[in-house]
């Protein structure tokens, strides 16, 4: 009937409604809920959320050691060409020629924070890092070489 | 004991003896107008910076944390900033209009200010057509609008000045059919008399649910009346810029920022006045030591408390609730409100006739 279906229209808006209502009265209330960060205040103590990405970085263990093997997935992964790999070749232990990473180059003016490299990435070798910090007075300062100096890979990674 | 009629009476007192009437009127009317314009200067500080905190706590922010202790300083910084701006006016612009509208604006919130009683014994003007009158002036805002609109020479001005033309006529009706239920209820058009009669109890208690209907639909209407989300479709940032304003800049910008907030404390002022029973302290039937405990809380206190009440209740629909389309909020007045609040009336006049309130 019509009338009944006008006055349950009426009731659910008004239910609704009154939930909106409850949701936000609960967050006036309860300030422990509040996640905005004082930040430039709060910088030693700041917590950021753990899936936050901030740049893209490589891990060494403290041998100098890292787990890219140089196959190039994060480079053909990466939607706006973030990523170029320079590959050299190896003499391994016995005698065979290997192919390995010389340079890791990373352009973080490019990088959109996607992910997809480190998904792409088959041995874990590259991480998203959380510094965001990335202010520099010259821009060629942000195109960087993640792999350290004289590192190595790791031994076994393949 | 202190109030504000002792003062004002005393104020009086003292003019009539020491000037003649004519000098002592004159007096007194600049005296009120000083007083008006600084509680228009107050309510401007406090309602923006409640404004801001409201919300920010409501969106799970800080709000203004920089300025004074805790940012309560905020909107002192704000009025400065606008006060050091540029008041431009468009070179398309019809001139004359275009710097009239602001005042218009300023000059409704004024003269609405007139017949509310701000405590015991303590009102500009004690006319007895309070409520006729009050609902009367609110509608000469509309002009302001639609002439502010008008004269900026700007599409998206002309077109939120429409929408609030639209959206305040429509709303009007159901704004006045709740309050002539209160109307009808007290037997009388004086703000004064109505809040006698809620001396043995508010209006919102005494008269059941349908006056609870009828203060839901009046919350709602005055909500739309004073273009504040979520019926802020004459300013609609996200379509129309800032709506009728997109041209104003500087402190004919801050007299339409500031008569929006007066108009919000006005009208929470005349709901407060009407459904919970204006500067009337909390009484409980018979219960003689509690209602002697209430009356000891000084009447200003118990109807600014009231209003910021309300006040608080329109903040919070506003930091809740999304905005409506102009269809929908055509739709809700014309389908929803205005029957429901002709039903209700018509309840409300049967529960007077037979005394079925207490």
């Amino acid at each position: 009937m019509f009338i009944v279906k006008y006055i349950k229209e009426v009731f659910s808006g008004l239910k609704s409604l009154a939930i909106g209502l409850r949701l936000t009265l609960y967050y006036f209330t309860h300030h422990k809920e509040i996640i905005t960060q004082q930040y430039p205040d709060n910088r030693e103590t700041l917590n950021l959320p753990e899936r936050f990405k901030g740049e893209v970085v490589m891990l060494h263990d403290e041998n100098n050691e890292h787990a890219c093997t140089g196959c190039t997935a994060c480079e053909l992964a990466c939607p706006n060409g973030t990523i170029k790999i320079i590959t050299k070749f190896d003499i391994a232990t016995d005698g065979k020629k290997k192919k390995a990473l010389d340079k890791f180059v990373y352009h973080l003016e490019l990088c959109t924070m996607c992910n997809l490299c480190i998904v792409a990435c088959p041995t874990d070798a590259i991480k998203m890092a959380q510094t965001f910090e990335h202010s520099v007075y010259d821009r060629s300062e942000l195109t960087k070489i993640l792999n350290k100096p004289g590192s190595e890979i790791r031994e076994g990674v393949e | 004991m202190w109030s504000f009629s002792n003062i004002s009476k005393f104020i009086d007192n003292w003019l009539r003896a020491t000037f003649n009437p004519i000098w002592t009127m004159v007096i007194e009317m600049v005296i009120a107008g000083v007083c008006v314009i600084g509680l228009f200067a107050i309510l401007g500080l406090v309602l923006v910076i409640m404004e801001r905190k409201v919300s920010a706590w409501m969106q799970i922010r800080l709000g203004p944390n920089r300025v004074g202790p805790k940012g309560m300083l905020q909107s002192l910084a704000d009025t400065v900033k606008l006060l050091v701006k540029e008041g431009m006016t468009p070179a398309g612009a019809d001139k004359f209009l275009f710097n009239l509208a602001p005042f218009i604006a300023m000059m409704v919130a004024m003269l609405l200010m007139a017949p509310i009683a701000f405590a015991k014994d303590f009102q500009m003007w004690d006319l007895n057509i309070g409520v006729l009158y009050v609902s009367a002036v609110s509608s000469i805002m509309v002009i302001s609008i639609l002439i502010a609109g008008w004269a900026s020479n700007n599409k998206y001005s002309l077109m939120g000045a429409m929408r609030s033309g639209a959206q305040i006529v429509s709303y009007e009706l159901s704004a006045g059919l709740s309050i002539l239920s209160i109307v009808v209820l007290s037997g009388s058009l004086n703000l004064n008399d109505i809040i006698q009669s809620q001396a043995d109890g508010w209006w919102i208690f005494k008269g059941h649910i349908p006056v609870i209907i009828a203060f839901i639909i009046f919350i709602i209407a005055v909500t739309a009346e004073t273009n504040r989300a979520p019926f802020d479709l004459a300013e609609a940032e996200s379509e129309l810029t800032a709506g009728f304003h997109t041209e104003y800049s500087g402190m004919k910008f801050a007299l339409f920022f500031l008569a929006e907030y007066v108009n919000v404390f006005i009208v929470c002022a005349i709901g407060a006045t009407l459904f919970l029973g204006g500067w009337m302290p909390f009484h409980i039937g018979h219960w003689q030591g509690f209602n002697h405990v209430m009356d000891y809380i000084p009447s200003s206190i118990w109807f600014f408390g009231k209003t910021f009440f309300l006040i608080f209740l329109i903040m919070w629909f506003r930091w809740t609730f999304p905005r409506l389309r102009i269809d929908q909020l055509l739709n809700l007045e014309w389908r929803y409100l205005l029957p429901i609040s002709m039903f209700n009336i018509l309840l409300v006049t049967l529960m007077a006739i037979l005394g079925w309130h207490f």
